[in-house]
């Protein structure tokens, strides 16, 4: 399987956000850039949030925003934003890394959790993420092969 | 043994989470049953154990069923020490 999870054109960063919902929503506006979900489902992505809590912070100091395939997804990808300082959703529940998910189905998105799960297994790599200083450090992590 | 993996929709941190529980399952050679759910379907599912986070833990405790919360759920290690500590209860 050849098939790149990122690409450069979904990766922002020094970002700067004022709450946690506008971070969530710049990580979804770059899915709807690179073409991969419709407006809609930024639109579900915080409103999920809103609904369930922060239920999205996947490991310490990264989130995972996404909703469901039938929000608006076209295609599948993933989006990367790191913040110049990080958000919370509520003390304690600090960010400064988003991983924006847009998922297809449950059989088909394993790759890409499989790939996200690689890089935020090791703690050393959730501190490249959230040092990063350039997008090919990025790429790197989420595109090279674990041995 | 049913195991259930839980987060709010039910196929994005909890899949990653199914994984993580699989791969210490295999390495401990236990067999069990592991499913996803998402948070408003999970009390009425049978299981024997539920992973999930800090969140969800807090509402989901205090039934029968042992409840496990994660704050990395890609992390091996702290999978591991979670599913020991209810299996030696």
């Amino acid at each position: 399987m050849n098939r790149r999870v990122l690409e450069k054109q979904a990766i922002l960063l020094d970002v700067t956000a004022k709450d946690w919902e506008h971070a969530v929503r710049i990580c979804g506006e770059i899915l709807v850039k690179t073409g991969k979900v419709d407006p809609t489902y930024v639109d579900a992505m915080i409103r999920n949030i809103h609904e369930l809590g922060p239920y999205i912070l996947i490991a310490p100091g990264v989130a995972m925003p996404h909703a469901r395939p039938e929000d608006g997804v076209i295609q599948e990808g993933i989006s990367v934003v790191v913040l110049k300082e990080e958000v919370a959703f509520k003390p304690g529940k600090e960010f400064k890394v988003l991983i924006g998910l847009a998922a297809l189905n449950s059989e088909s998105h394993i790759d890409i959790l499989q790939k996200i799960a690689e890089v935020i297994c090791k703690e050393d790599s959730i501190e490249r993420l959230e040092n990063a200083t350039g997008y090919e450090e990025i790429l790197h992590l989420f595109n090279e092969k674990e041995e | 043994m049913k195991i259930l993996a839980v987060c709010g929709m039910g196929f994005g941190s909890s899949m990653m989470l199914k994984m993580t529980i699989e791969k210490i399952l295999k390495e401990k050679g236990i067999t069990a049953d592991v499913e996803t759910a998402d948070f408003t379907t999970a009390s009425s599912i049978f299981a024997d154990i539920i992973f999930t986070n800090e969140e969800f833990a807090k509402q989901l405790e205090g039934g029968r069923v042992k409840v496990v919360s994660v704050k990395n759920i890609a992390d091996a290690n702290e999978v591991r020490a979670g599913l020991e500590s209810v299996l030696n209860t």
